[in-house]
């Protein structure tokens, strides 16, 4: 049976300053130290168990440089769950663990709150008129891409050879709902003006179908075997090749629905005729494709459109669903991503811009086109990609995808406790709750442990294991009856909490 | 049984995208105002944009340059 699919988004934010001598490193650094304010309620980021260098295919000979692991930048741990630190020159926000899609949603939403306070913060610290600014997309239209990474719980069981050739199909066509849109063309060899408009941010970015790369030739499946919890019983797949997205029900829609994917490739229920014979170039004709009528080559010999495919995994989906359930994404969760994946498909058949209120792409592409139709302007003027860099803006009045009426799936009140609450719903509460209650006693954390220091020698790590213990309904008894650490700790003892 | 809900579901999918004949003059005049309203719906975006845009869009996109990342 599919294990629970804890997943979380991981963002890395465009920068840009203004009217000020600034480095990005040295802003995205401005952005965080501003928004944790007092230093003594820090928590730095422990990177005891970092290994992005492990490879899920197993030791490969060759060369095969291993991502750079940056422990000298700004790296914290704040009370929701979440990490906020600085990545390759860039702010990035991780969500905590979560139980359910629409949990992600929350937290990627409080993520975006996260910068916009970070940004609000980082001004009153810069002199008058000048600023830094964030952008959630994940390309500069000169050949430089920075991502939004996935990360979902998979069973270790599952061969890890079916599991890639079973998800890539996926990877390739989701876009056509999850795809954020971008004016031009970024790929090897291509001029910017070779495609007016496409589907994707990143498709332009990804060379390899399978890898251990992040930041050069880009694989679309990505190896790095770092599960952050027990490794003889878990994978966290890290998913590279999405987009970063705006629209609420576009992330719901990326996530949830790779979250059945993968639990219908656990369960055996997808089958190998959906395999693509060239994944890396069916990528690009997909995202190039504003039209949905491109077919790719599959391993079967035959060909077929995005939608084609997209349409045959919804139906294997809902097959899968009746005969294994949905609890692994949770049964009301999984049943509106059902819904809302066929009700984004039918709208997309039938006219693209009936579904502008839910698709990055399309509602992106309504504003270029309209933009470009009111003044003449030809698909290669510079101000239709100024509307593509700033429909991602975070800043609420410059903004333009806060304009163009996405629908929303959670609250504001919600988004406004997310930024200092953790879910309940995985071990990200006891973290949380750890952080919120006990700060000053604690030295370092990170995904799969804390590090405590309650005044005695040796430091004391709670290790953290089991994605799914450290709930609040496992923990809340212990914290309430705790009133410091080691009263915390005493108490953990071995009844398996965390 | 919700696989044939799905298959259902796609026939009718392709009756509503497929026989364009056959549809009736209510629906017609239903559409064209959906399209007026969307039109009109833009047209005030459009409005907002010509406000909110960066005015000088050529110096944005030129010096909008990032490092790469993962």
């Amino acid at each position: 049976m599919a294990i629970p699919k804890v997943c979380g988004v991981e963002t890395e934010y465009g920068i840009v300053v203004r009217n000020a001598d600034l480095n990005a490193v040295t802003a995205s650094s401005l952005l965080i130290n501003a928004f944790l304010g007092r230093s003594e309620t820090r928590t730095p980021w422990d990177f005891f168990d970092e290994q992005p260098g492990n490879d899920a295919r197993g030791l490969l000979l060759g060369e095969i440089r291993p991502p750079e692991v940056e422990t000298h930048l700004v790296n914290t741990v704040l009370t929701n769950g979440a990490r906020y630190y600085v990545d390759h020159a860039h702010p990035e926000c991780s969500t905590p663990e979560c139980r359910t899609t629409r949990e992600v949603v929350l937290y990627d939403r409080a993520a975006e709150e996260i910068m916009r306070q970070s940004m609000d913060k980082a001004r009153a610290l810069l002199p008058i008129d000048a600023e830094v600014v964030v952008y959630k997309n994940n390309s500069d239209g000169k050949g430089n891409s920075y991502g939004c990474h996935e990360n979902f719980l998979v069973d270790r069981a599952v061969p890890f050879g079916r599991l890639v050739s079973q998800i890539t199909p996926h990877f390739v066509t989701r876009q056509v709902f999850a795809g954020a849109g971008k004016v031009g063309c970024e790929s090897p060899g291509s001029v910017p003006s070779d495609v007016a408009f496409q589907l994707s941010q990143r498709a332009d970015f990804f060379e390899e179908e399978v890898g251990l790369e992040t930041t050069l030739k880009r694989p679309i499946v990505n190896t790095r075997d770092e599960p952050h919890c027990d490794p003889s019983k878990y994978r966290r797949l890290h998913v590279i090749v999405g987009d970063a997205n705006m629209s609420e029900v576009a992330t719901y829609l990326k996530v949830g629905t790779t979250a059945i994917v993968l639990s219908m490739i656990e369960d055996d229920a997808v089958g190998d005729d959906l395999v693509l014979a060239h994944p890396v170039t069916a990528i690009r004709q997909v995202s190039n494709d504003p039209g949905l009528q491109a077919t790719v080559a599959m391993g079967n010999g035959k060909r077929m459109t995005a939608m084609e495919i997209q349409w045959q995994l919804l139906d294997r989906a809902r097959t899968w669903a009746d005969r294994f359930g949905l609890d692994s994404v949770t049964v009301d969760d999984g049943k509106r991503i059902l819904e809302e994946w066929e009700s984004v498909l039918t709208g997309l058949e039938r006219d693209p811009l009936s579904v502008a209120d839910v698709v990055d792409w399309v509602a992106k592409k309504r504003l270029v086109d309209g933009f470009a139709q009111r003044h003449s302007l030809p698909p290669t003027d510079v101000r239709l990609k100024a509307i593509d860099l700033q429909y991602s803006d975070m800043r609420p009045d410059r903004s333009l995808s806060l304009r163009c009426g996405l629908r929303t799936l959670v609250d504001r009140e919600d988004v406004a406790l997310a930024v200092h609450q953790p879910p309940e719903s995985t071990r990200a509460y006891f973290r949380g709750t750890c952080l919120e209650r006990f700060a000053s006693e604690i030295v370092a954390a990170n995904w799969d442990s804390i590090v405590f220091d309650v005044g005695r020698d040796p430091l004391r790590r709670v290790p953290m294991m089991e994605p799914l213990r450290g709930t609040k309904s496992m923990t809340q008894h212990l914290f309430e009856s705790s009133t410091s650490a080691a009263d915390l700790i005493a108490r953990l003892g071995d009844n398996g909490a965390t | 049984m919700v696989l044939r809900m799905a298959e259902r579901t796609k026939k009718q999918r392709s009756t509503t995208s497929r026989d364009p004949e056959h549809t009736t003059e209510s629906e017609t005049s239903v559409k064209s105002e959906d399209a007026e309203r969307l039109k009109s719906e833009l047209d005030d975006l459009l409005d907002d944009i010509d406000e909110v845009l960066e005015t000088n869009a050529e110096d944005f996109v030129k010096s909008y340059v990032q490092k790469g990342g993962q």
